[in-house]
């Protein structure tokens, strides 16, 4: 690991003052330590934000409120979570181990770095960590990697299974830089690489995000998170649905989609919800809608599969939670 | 430099490990550490010294005006208070196994992925090597050595023995802290359950199941109020 100046925060608007070029936050430390020891991160001043007031789980009005630094554990066993939101507590407990959940915090889940081997290995061309220095995936081993959004620059795989849970229940985060604050939906901040896959989202340097927001949404107590993968527990997704459904009998009333393992960001299904709303709840009509999941997807070599796969997921995930399968 | 014969670098066929006056292991590792290091300073070797634990020249404690860049930091490990300088690099699990000589901890991938790290920090079980020394000031750190009560074992560490839930045993002081964890969140409703919520800890001897049944005694054994 490079050396680095390590530095605690007491207020969250010293952050952006604090947080200069080479300089990085650190709160669970689950990615930031991985990556600087294999030095994919080399941060000079390392900024420890979890003394700042951002924790805090309620249910409110207007929807559910989780503070940046409240822990993936607390918030997957949150009784207000599980009880209106299920497919966030789902996501949750399907990600990393007891141990990680207790360390990472929710804000830092939504900025975890992909897994793609090359860009975790130094000695190899990656245009995330090295932009320009070319794309070792999209001619290499690319099984795990991504079909939706990726460019000629990149094909890594988003990770998190939160924001996709987050993503499908149109979730809002909100970003502090000093004494300026401003919210984005969680679906626009995430940007597919393009031409420059080192830009991941729409942080601009010394924001902060300090909180995340919910939108209320009753029916998002028949929600659920699906995800496949080569091994059971402890292991990222090869495909993963997030599904919330709002049934009048068999009658689609509404749905919200969004999947993950298959995208370079979380990747939010519209057109398949539009698709559904106000069809009956069949297998037929599933399948047929989960075909436009995948519009526009550009298999690698290796990861052909997650092209009917996470059609299946899709389908799969709903009729559970119809009570179809 | 001088070559050393194999004898010399190996401990006395009758040494029974981890027996009073015996060679342990971690005195047979330090052997061969200082012998490695002989090879360029050779001179106290060549007069056939044996370095022991004992003999190894503890570190003065840091003059606070010349830390030379570090930081002094207060630990809370089981129970009691350790004052260190480390630099913001060390981790919590080097900070434990190498500052501080309790290395019941073990480090095996040290990225995060084994789970043999496992070390309770405010009663939460957490990876020792993904957590900086410098951001666990006053917290309270437990590790495998500080779960016994005296000579009385924590029923998770009686129910391994009994249950044989390890082979080479590399793994098992963090499976024993991630159980007692597991323990504690309730999750041991079924043989799935314990599986899930114990994931994050690999054992390649593959002593999974009996691992799993160690887990099912301890928790028997908790809930009766035993411990």
């Amino acid at each position: 690991m490079r050396p680095f100046v390590y530095e605690s925060l007491s207020s969250s608007q010293q952050a952006a003052s604090r947080c200069g070029p080479g300089s990085a936050f650190i709160a669970g430390g689950t990615t930031i330590i991985d990556l600087m020891k294999l030095e994919v991160m080399t941060p000079s001043r390392l900024v420890d934000v979890n003394a700042l007031p951002m924790s805090g789980i309620e249910m409110r009005e207007d929807g559910l409120r989780i503070g940046a630094l409240e822990k993936m554990s607390a918030v997957a066993i949150h009784p207000e979570v599980i009880a209106h939101y299920p497919v966030i507590s789902e996501a949750l407990l399907k990600s990393a181990s007891g141990q990680i959940r207790n360390m990472a915090s929710i804000g830092g889940n939504l900025l975890q770095r992909t897994r793609c081997g090359y860009f975790r290995d130094v000695n190899t061309p990656c245009n995330k960590r090295e932009p320009g220095s070319g794309c070792s995936a999209i001619d290499g081993e690319n099984r795990m990697h991504a079909i939706l959004g990726t460019s000629p620059s990149c094909i890594a795989t988003h990770t998190s299974d939160l924001a996709v849970a987050l993503v499908a229940l149109d979730t809002s985060i909100r970003i502090q830089n000093g004494t300026e604050e401003r919210l984005m939906k969680l679906d626009d901040f995430y940007l597919a690489p393009g031409y420059t896959p080192d830009r991941e989202n729409q942080l601009r340097p010394g924001d902060l995000i300090t909180e995340i927001r919910v939108p209320k949404l009753p029916w998002a107590k028949r929600s659920a998170y699906l995800k496949i993968r080569d091994r059971d527990s402890y292991e990222f997704a090869l495909t993963s649905a997030a599904v919330a459904l709002d049934i009048d009998g068999d009658k689609i009333r509404d749905v919200r989609i969004a999947v993950g393992g298959v995208g370079t960001k979380p990747w939010n299904l519209p057109k398949v919800s539009q698709a559904l709303i106000g069809k009956s709840l069949k297998q037929e009509a599933l399948v047929e809608a989960a075909k436009l999941a995948v519009e526009g997807a550009h298999p690698s070599k290796h990861n052909g599969f997650k092209v009917d796969l996470v059609q299946r997921t899709i389908v799969r995930a709903l009729m559970n939670l119809g009570g179809l399968a | 430099m001088q070559r050393r014969s194999d004898r010399e670098m190996e401990p006395p066929a009758n040494a029974e490990p981890d027996h009073e006056g015996g060679s342990s292991r971690r005195q047979f590792i330090r052997r061969l550490a200082s012998i490695s290091a002989g090879l360029t300073v050779a001179a106290p070797l060549a007069r056939g010294v044996v370095v022991t634990e004992e003999s190894l020249p503890k570190s003065p404690p840091p003059d606070p005006a010349d830390l030379n860049g570090l930081t002094q930091i207060n630990l809370k490990i089981n129970g009691s208070t350790e004052r260190l300088a480390v630099d913001a690099r060390v981790t919590l699990l080097d900070a434990i196994r190498d500052r501080l000589e309790l290395t019941g901890t073990k480090k095996g991938c040290d990225r995060g992925a084994c789970g043999a790290c496992t070390v309770h920090v405010d009663g939460k079980r957490v990876l020792s090597c993904l957590t900086l020394a410098v951001m666990v000031q006053g917290k309270e750190i437990t590790t495998i050595e500080g779960l016994a009560k005296g000579e009385e074992l924590h029923p998770v560490q009686a129910a391994f023995i009994e249950c044989d839930g390890f082979q080479c045993g590399y793994c098992t002081p963090g499976q024993i802290m991630s159980a007692v964890a597991c323990i504690n969140e309730s999750r041991t409703g079924s043989d799935g359950e314990i599986r899930e919520y114990m994931s994050g800890n690999l054992c390649r001897c593959g002593a999974y199941p009996n691992i799993v049944d160690a887990i099912k005694v301890a928790a028997a054994k908790m809930k009766g109020g035993v411990n």
